[in-house]
């Protein structure tokens, strides 16, 4: 790990300030990732802003039903509130699904928003990766890809984001606060990650100095039918195969709500908004299930390594809806 | 260097760190505290397991500096039933994992008391979960043991869970 | 600053953990009771002192820099970034790493060169052999700056043709020459033309990938020098075996290395040998002149030390109607380093396991410019029984028979190969137990019948099998007049419980309580211990230690009679007496080594001997995804005589655990492009964790062997031989489908 010039900031402000100022300068959240990170000498930044003493730990109700989420909430304490296990179990359900306790017990909710891929020749200082080092080639196409994306990927990137909180905020519609010295602006989640294209070492619209301060739910009643899952290649502390997060409102047999986002298959949590639209007004069935899961993966693009996942995501998200509809929500 | 003042099982140490050294490498190789272990050093074996107010952590990706006013609680601070329970199930074998294991399990029982669910729990809503073996299979699996000595383990956790609540529940009915 | 890092309290330095004794023994025996470890105290609480936990004043720190290139060699070093990191002490190179000498050949009764990991002389040579191999080391007056630095040398490299992708060497494999403990090829009758006339067969090809042992542990050294005279602290599975090989390579005389082992965190093989990390840590003290330590990152325990070989296998069995095998063909490719590696004896299961009259086995070779490989628990028979009791499954699916009933209508009454006697066999009755005791009769046959639920359920079993072993042992044992014992053997302690099972032998064996009994281990000052391996430590100083409570018991008695042999002692006014078998002399040891050698070729020549047994398990596969979930174990084993009813049990369901590992997850990523492992850390290489794991029903039969001391064949390894097949079998009775190529991933059963 490079040295590193550590600051503790007052504020917000303070905090924006002292990135804004050191060009190599990062924040540092619950350090799950980005220590792991620095260790392996693939993140080397010059100062360090250490984030988590800052005021942005509560979780609010929002008129309307809502909820806010300060951005430096610890996973586990998010996904074990009221709130979220009555109103968006599927998100309780993803972050403990996530990691370990001890990591959810780390890492903050900003934090997560912002980990970076586990692409094996990613991690590997000695492998090609246009990631780390933009130009380098990727490693990963012709090599080992078994947790690559199946959507969205490109020539020069086949990693997928290995967040499952992020699955279900996808799914939720929620919209991300950032602030710098410019000021706050809002992303919605759904932009917030990007797909590789030519640049990807370019993984989020967030400026380098722009500090994630909270996330907003918006009110989503459809959401307390909810639930996500995971398949994985043991039982826990893995990252996702394939992941589905998927809610559904069934009135006189026909879908009136759904909300579905799909993880562990592209270099962002993705949003299925194709499968939606074939789902709302069908009728809640095993084969509409499978009709909507076959046009969202419609365009989807297996490698040697990954190609199982495209058949597995179909199956996954067929039998997660099936699963809310039969058994109801996880709440 | 920085002074970094440490709260560690009940003491305060005045430690001159630079900020990249970890809560792990801290108690290791500055304070003579081995009984925490390197297992992997990313997050990913549980061995470096130790308490901050309580809270289970990985001290392996905490920068030391980061937890300055936490009280961290290590192994060679615990005195808890857990220990003779791992004893008498077994629950270790070449006992490396163990530390971890055994405030793992501190942390999790108390994340249960609180009523923290997990990715195997039924009913979220619901509350009060009940701690079986699933639950705490769950629970633990952030602590690898390559011995093997998982059923151990649970084992102990069991007795000891079993023990609290049995002493909860006549203060409870009592009131 | 505070803390012990300045502290010169030699005493820290103890080689044994003093733990208060739990009054757990009634009287009489203790043999066979499931007594708690005599360490527990130190384990749970953070008192146990692994390699790395020794302070010393001045202490270094090491960190090694790993070659990216397969072969070819350095052509030069950029170190001028990585020296600028401040604290940084010295980088060494094979430019300028004093020297060391290259291992000598291994001989029978030089075990300090048969722990050679690689025949690399690091620092020591230019060349590179495998990607990964370490080519600088940098030393520094903290962790952090060694490891900064580390990877801020540059190293450039003229690279040459490499061969790295064992799957398509397989044609390029040469059959193996073999020695008297194992044959390359072995035959009985002819197989190949039994097998193209049987009624019934099948021929399968099943795969094994590379595995890493994954001890938590990752390997660590503390090592100083003082003159000539060397202390070495590390977690190894042969104190001895270490002591001699360093003693070679510095070209210094044994008796100035005092190896330091106390307790092993996890080892399973990959502690047996001696690799880098540990020449390199004593390498770098004698270059600085410091105490140096050095624990490898958990990429750097991927890249220096080698791990399990796969395997490409064939299996054809023919049988008759009636299930009678009438030829057994077991053929198997797997991989060696060109820098050293074994052959992962994939084929020997099938010379012991089942009555055909016509059985071919062969092992061929390929060598790789890899890391070499190593022992892994149970080498050649965890990966060989899964092919193997695979096979049986399918064989006995298209028979239409029960496995059990086709197991035991091919048990043999002698060795199968040979025609050898067994010296204790106790399949059928494990299999009838076990059978019983899981249900089995509950199992509807045809796969796919049974449900709970969603979830597919399928019930398999597959039968363990792994040979015994011993070595020689040097043990004293003292009894005081206070009644006291005192065990003193330079053995291992990974996890196995090795000083309790000792303490609970010399207890009985001198008629005195357990907490009465000490075990001194773990450090080569004392009487020369065996390696920790091959399942055999516990009985090799089981032997020892009765021969040596024997000689005391006529020791005292020689000087009085009635009552305990402590009331003897304290009646002749003698504080202790002591008896000591094996010599601790260079020629006494040779003399015993070669006595033991020819004993037991003579022993090997007569009889067979092995543990084996039954694993049942049943598993739950979701149809949708494919994940497999094992949601109940039973191992049946005859094992011999048990010493410690609750670690033999702990150890026989950690093997089952690793198996299960192996069944379904494990795997090491060779990129076949380049020959660098890209999963090394345990976030990728995925070993079972707790929600993985189901209870773990174990039972023994507890009968001794005639042939061995106390009746002891060997547990540490059994348990992970067969997991494979019983989940692969199990896998298909779920779901129909078989999967020969482990691990058995959810993909597979898409």
């Amino acid at each position: 790990m490079r040295s590193f010039a550590y600051v503790r900031p007052p504020d917000v402000a303070a905090a924006v300030r002292a990135v804004a100022a050191e060009p190599d300068a990062k924040f540092l959240g619950g350090g799950t990732n980005l220590v792991d990170l620095m260790r392996e000498g693939i993140e080397r930044p010059g100062t360090v802003v250490d984030v988590t003493g800052l005021p942005l730990q509560q979780i609010e109700e929002l008129p309307g039903g809502g909820v806010r989420i300060g951005a430096l909430v610890r996973n586990s304490s998010l996904a074990a509130h009221r709130l979220i296990r009555t109103r968006y179990p599927m998100l309780a359900q993803a972050i403990l699904s996530g990691a370990s306790a001890q990591l959810r017990n780390m890492a903050t909710v900003g934090g997560n928003l912002l980990q970076r891929t586990r692409c094996l020749y990613f991690y590997d200082g000695a492998a090609a990766c246009n990631k780390r080092e933009p130009g380098a080639g990727c490693a990963a196409r012709d090599g080992f890809h078994r947790g690559g994306a199946i959507l969205g990927a490109s020539g020069a990137c086949v990693a997928t984001h290995p967040s499952d909180m992020c699955v279900a905020l996808a799914a939720l519609d929620a919209v991300v606060e950032a602030e710098s010295v410019r000021g706050v602006r809002r992303i919605p989640l759904a932009g917030f990650h990007r797909l590789p294209g030519d640049t990807p070492h370019i993984e989020t619209e967030l400026a380098a100095d722009e500090l994630i301060t909270a996330v907003e739910l918006p009110a989503s009643p459809v959401a307390a039918h909810s639930r996500y899952r995971k398949v994985r290649d043991r039982a826990s502390y893995a990252f996702a195969l394939v992941s589905v997060a998927a809610a559904l409102e069934v009135r006189h047999g026909a879908v009136t709500g759904v909300r579905l986002a799909l993880g562990g298959v592209a270099a962002k949590p993705w949003r299925a908004s194709k499968a939606e639209q074939a789902l709302l007004g069908a009728p809640a069935t095993e084969e509409s299930f499978r009709h909507a899961a076959e046009i969202e993966l419609a365009p989807a693009e297996g490698l040697p390594g990954n190609a199982f996942k495209i058949e597995l995501a179909r199956r996954t998200i067929v039998a997660t809806l099936r699963q809310v509809l039969t058994q109801g929500g996880a709440a | 260097m920085p002074a970094v003042l440490l709260r560690v099982n009940g003491t305060t140490h005045e430690l001159d760190l630079e900020p990249q050294v970890s809560l792990l490498d801290a108690l290791r190789e500055h304070l003579g505290l081995t009984g925490t272990k390197k297992g992997c050093d990313q997050g990913a074996c549980g061995a470096c397991t130790v308490l901050a107010d309580g809270v289970r952590v990985n001290a392996c990706l905490a920068l030391a500096v980061q937890y300055e006013g936490r009280e961290i609680t290590t192994i060679e601070g615990v005195a808890s039933p857990l220990q003779a329970a791992f004893v008498a199930h077994d629950g270790f074998q070449c006992g490396y994992c163990t530390s971890g294991q055994i405030c793992s399990a501190i942390g999790m029982l108390a994340e249960h008391g609180d009523d923290v669910p997990s990715a195997v729990t039924e009913h979220l809503a619901a509350g009060g979960v009940e701690l079986t073996d699933a639950e705490i299979r769950e629970r633990m699996s952030g602590n690898l043991c390559r011995c093997g000595a998982y059923n151990g383990i649970v084992a102990a956790i069991k007795e000891v869970a079993g023990a609290d609540a049995a002493a909860r529940v006549p203060a409870e009915a009592a009131r | 600053m505070t803390g012990p890092r300045d502290a010169t309290n030699q005493n820290q330095l103890m080689t044994q953990m003093e733990s208060p004794p739990r009054p757990q023994s009634a009287a009489g025996p203790v043999v066979g009771k499931p007594i708690d470890r005599v360490d527990g105290q130190a384990k749970t609480s953070g008192q146990a002192r692994f390699a790395a936990e020794y302070p010393y004043p001045g202490l270094a720190y090491a960190a090694l820099v790993h070659s990216t290139v397969a072969r070819g060699r350095v052509t030069g070093f950029d170190v001028a970034e990585a020296a600028a990191v401040p604290g940084v002490l010295t980088i060494l190179t094979h430019e300028n790493a004093p020297s060391m000498k290259p291992p000598p050949r291994a001989t029978l009764t030089n075990g300090g060169m048969i722990v050679t990991g690689t025949t690399v002389n690091y620092l020591n040579t230019d060349e590179v052999h495998w990607n990964g191999q370490p080519v600088a080391v940098v030393v520094a007056e903290t962790l952090e700056a060694a490891r900064e630095a580390a990877g801020l040398v540059r190293v450039a490299y003229r690279e040459s043709q490499a061969t790295v992708d064992f799957a398509t060497e397989e044609e390029h494999a040469v059959p193996l020459k073999g020695n008297p403990l194992q044959r390359g090829t072995a035959r009985k009758g002819d197989a190949e033309a039994a097998f193209r006339v049987a009624p019934v067969s099948v021929d399968l090809r099943f795969t094994t990938p590379p595995l890493n042992h994954n001890a938590i542990e990752p390997h660590a050294t503390t090592a100083v020098w003082d003159g000539d005279r060397l202390t070495v602290h590390e977690g190894t599975q042969g104190i001895a075996w270490l002591r001699a090989h360093l003693a070679a390579r510095f070209g210094v005389p044994e008796a100035s290395v005092r190896v330091i082992s106390p307790f092993v965190g996890g080892a399973f093989g990959g502690k047996g040998p001696v690799w880098a990390g540990t020449l390199l840590t004593v390498l770098a003290a004698r270059a600085t002149g410091r105490p140096v330590r050095m624990m490898l990152t958990r990429e750097g325990v991927y890249r220096t030390v080698g791990g399990r070989s796969p395997s490409i296998q064939r299996v054809a069995l023919g049988a008759a109607a009636d299930g009678r095998l009438t030829a057994l063909i077991h053929t198997g490719v797997t991989g060696t380093g060109r820098v050293g590696g074994l052959p992962e004896a994939v084929t020997s299961p099938s010379g012991h396991l089942y009555a055909a009259p016509n059985i071919l086995l062969r092992h061929s070779l390929v060598e790789l410019d890899l890391l070499p490989n190593t022992f892994m628990r149970a080498p050649g028979e965890a990966p060989g029984t899964f092919a193997l009791e695979a096979a049986m499954d399918e064989l006995a699916d298209k028979l239409g028979m029960d496995p059990i009933t086709l197991r035991m209508r091919n048990e043999p009454e002698t060795n199968p190969i040979d025609g050898k006697r067994f010296s204790h066999r106790l399949l059928r009755e494990a299999y009838a137990y076990g059978a019983q005791r899981f249900g089995w009769a509950d199992r509807t046959p045809e796969p796919g019948s049974m449900r709970d639920g969603r979830w597919l359920v399928g019930m398999g079993v597959a039968t363990a099998h792994h040979g015994t072993m011993r070595f020689t042992a040097n043990v004293t044992v003292r009894l005081s007049a206070d009644g006291s014992v005192l065990v003193r053997c330079g053995l291992q302690e990974m996890g196995m419980g090795a000083a309790t099972a000792q303490a609970q032998i010399a207890a009985d064996a001198l008629g005195v309580p357990f907490e009465a009994v000490r075990v001194e281990y773990g450090d080569s000052t004392l009487p020369t211990g065996p390696g920790a391996g091959a399942s055999a430590q516990t009985v090799s100083v089981a032997a020892s230690l009765l021969a040596a409570c024997d000689k005391l018991r006529r020791k005292v008695r020689a000087l009085g009679e009635g009552g305990s042999l402590a009331e003897i002692l304290a009646r002749a006014g003698r504080d202790h007496v002591e008896a000591a078998v094996g010599s601790q002399t260079r020629l006494g040891t040779l003399a015993g080594q070669a006595k033991f050698i020819a004993k037991f070729l003579r022993d090997h020549r007569r009889w067979v001997k092995a543990g084996c047994g039954a694993q049942f398990c049943e598993v739950r596969v979701d149809p949708d995804t494919g994940e497999i979930r094992v949601s109940r174990w039973l191992g049946v084993f005859d094992v011999g005589k048990v010493i410690n009813a609750k670690t033999a049990a702990s150890q026989l369901r950690g093997g089952i655990v690793m198996g299960i590992g192996m069944a379904l997850s494990e795997e090491t990523l060779v990129d076949p492009r380049t020959g660098r492992i890209m999963n090394p850390s345990l976030a990728e290489y995925h070993v079972p964790v707790h929600a993985d794991i189901p209870p773990i029903d174990i039972h023994y039969l507890d009968e001794p062997d005639p042939t061995m001391p106390l009746g002891l064949l060997g547990l540490g390894e059994i348990g992970v031989t067969g997991v494979a097949a019983a989940i692969a079998n199990a896998v298909h009775h779920a779901t129909g489908k078989r999967v020969h190529d482990l691990p058995i991933t959810l993909d597979k059963l898409l």
